[in-house]
């Protein structure tokens, strides 16, 4: 069975992808960037995927005005990256994982997520920055991966909390998936940032880590931020914040935070990062330290109790 | 028709890209979408208002586009993931974009960004109804809110 083994969140940022393709990662402004990444890379190559599901947004490059999914999934055998203007990046071609993806499909649409299906589509700098900032550069992606594009650009995207409930379904799907695959999810954008207006600029610390907390330890409050508080909070485009919510709900609801990393600033964004682990349960701890057998007996019994109570 | 008054209209500063001005601004889009070719490029530089005439665009949007008004292209349902394409297409960096958007010089954009960037205090609200972050919906907390009123009538009642 497949399984999700880790979640991670890190911003999109497009000015990290055009630092990493002009060779400035060694300047000082964006050394402190890419230095908080130097330990996801080795946690990444230690964890060893085999598919990554991507949640991201889509900058006017494969969607425009003429028609905006809310959500659609990467049903594609590839996807090369897109032209965003200065020529297509020059990364790898991103190998999607279709049976995976259709296996996907078909459990969320059943599971009453009317998700928009995309045979062919061009990727841009929101999904290929995170794959840089957690894989490096390598010649081939070392794993497929399944786009899931979420629209954050035309108001409104989807609440926080149906992003947290996508992720729920998305979890059952890979659940439900007969391969042993390892998946990770991957939520991206954010944090705070403004890029339009007269407010552009507006960046917000205190929500941001604030967020991060919560995204471990209590993710069902951030379901409960409200579009305007994000607008008003972390900037008019700081609403991307929703996109780590479907990672989030992708997870079990007791998390280890394995990792975290928060610069401010990155061009116009703060940027921020999280790695976060199914939470290890302490009856997997090596079993001769064990003191008291009773104590194995009562934390048996307690999860015994909260699986009645979750049925 | 008057535009449709919104909660998010009271955030200074910012033209949220909504279903109105998506169907308002589906022009200016448009144009700046067609940006991403570059025979387009070539067309739209040699001559923009003759360029502009392919898009359906108000005298307004048009004026907009041709003076680089980036606000006023927002405002008019312009998005700024799509108008970024214009200032590429004039070779120009983002920075100079906010620059332009946030009124200020490109450096001293750059500087208030490498100081920890625009803070949100005084920013929240164009009423001023909003000064402290609101607090997050939270689940009703039952014990003190009660322990508070019954404490009141009491001593009405007393």
């Amino acid at each position: 069975m497949a399984k999700i083994i880790a979640g991670v969140s890190s911003s999109h940022v497009p000015a990290i992808g055009a630092a990493i393709d002009n060779k400035q990662t060694e300047e000082p402004y964006w050394k402190r960037v890419f230095s908080g990444f130097e330990k996801s890379k080795e946690w990444m190559a230690q964890a060893k995927p085999d598919v990554v599901i991507l949640i991201y947004n889509d900058h006017a490059s494969a969607f425009s005005v003429e028609m905006v999914p809310t959500f659609a999934l990467g049903c594609a055998a590839e996807f090369p990256p897109a032209d965003e203007g200065w020529g297509p990046r020059p990364v790898p071609v991103v190998k999607g994982h279709p049976q995976l993806a259709a296996h996907i499909a078909q459990s969320v649409i059943l599971d009453e997520f009317d998700i928009t299906v995309v045979n062919k589509m061009e990727v841009d700098h929101g999904l290929t920055v995170p794959m840089n900032l957690l894989f490096g550069s390598p010649k081939e992606w070392p794993c497929p991966v399944i786009p899931v594009a979420v629209n954050v650009v035309l108001y409104p995207p989807p609440t926080g909390h149906r992003c947290f409930m996508l992720g729920r379904a998305i979890r059952k799907a890979v659940e439900s998936y007969p391969e042993d695959l390892r998946v990770v999810v991957f939520g991206t954008g954010g944090m705070s940032h403004q890029i339009s207006g007269p407010r552009a600029g507006l960046i917000n610390s205190k929500f941001d880590k604030a967020f991060l907390d919560n995204l471990t330890k209590d993710p069902k409050k951030l379901t409960r931020i409200q579009h305007l508080e994000y607008m008003r909070e972390a900037g008019a485009e700081g609403i991307e914040m929703v996109m780590w919510l479907v990672m989030r709900g992708a997870l079990e609801d007791k998390v280890d935070e394995v990792y975290r990393f928060y610069t401010v600033p990155a061009s116009n964004t703060a940027v921020g990062h999280i790695i976060l682990e199914p939470h290890r349960r302490a009856a997997k701890k090596p079993a001769g330290k064990s003191k008291k057998p009773a104590g194995k007996m009562k934390r048996a019994a307690a999860r015994a109790k909260v699986d009645r109570v979750r049925s | 028709m008057a535009r449709e008054q919104h909660d998010y209209d009271d955030i200074p500063g910012t033209y949220v890209f909504d279903q109105d001005r998506s169907r308002q601004g589906f022009g200016i889009n448009m144009f700046c979408m067609s940006l991403m070719k570059d025979e387009n490029r070539k067309a739209f530089k040699a001559n923009e208002a003759e360029y502009l005439k392919k898009f359906n665009l108000t005298p307004e949007q048009a004026d907009a586009i041709l003076k680089r008004d980036y606000n006023r292209m927002l405002e008019l349902g312009g998005n700024i993931y799509f108008t970024a394409k214009l200032g590429a297409t004039d070779g120009h960096s983002f920075r100079h974009l906010a620059a332009v958007m946030t009124g200020s010089s490109q450096d001293d954009y750059a500087n208030m960004m490498l100081a920890g960037g625009r803070s949100v205090e005084g920013n929240r609200s164009k009423s001023g109804k909003v000064a402290k972050p609101a607090k997050a919906a939270k689940k009703p907390v039952k014990a003190k809110p009660k322990a508070k009123t019954r404490s009141k009538s009491r001593s009405k009642r007393g």
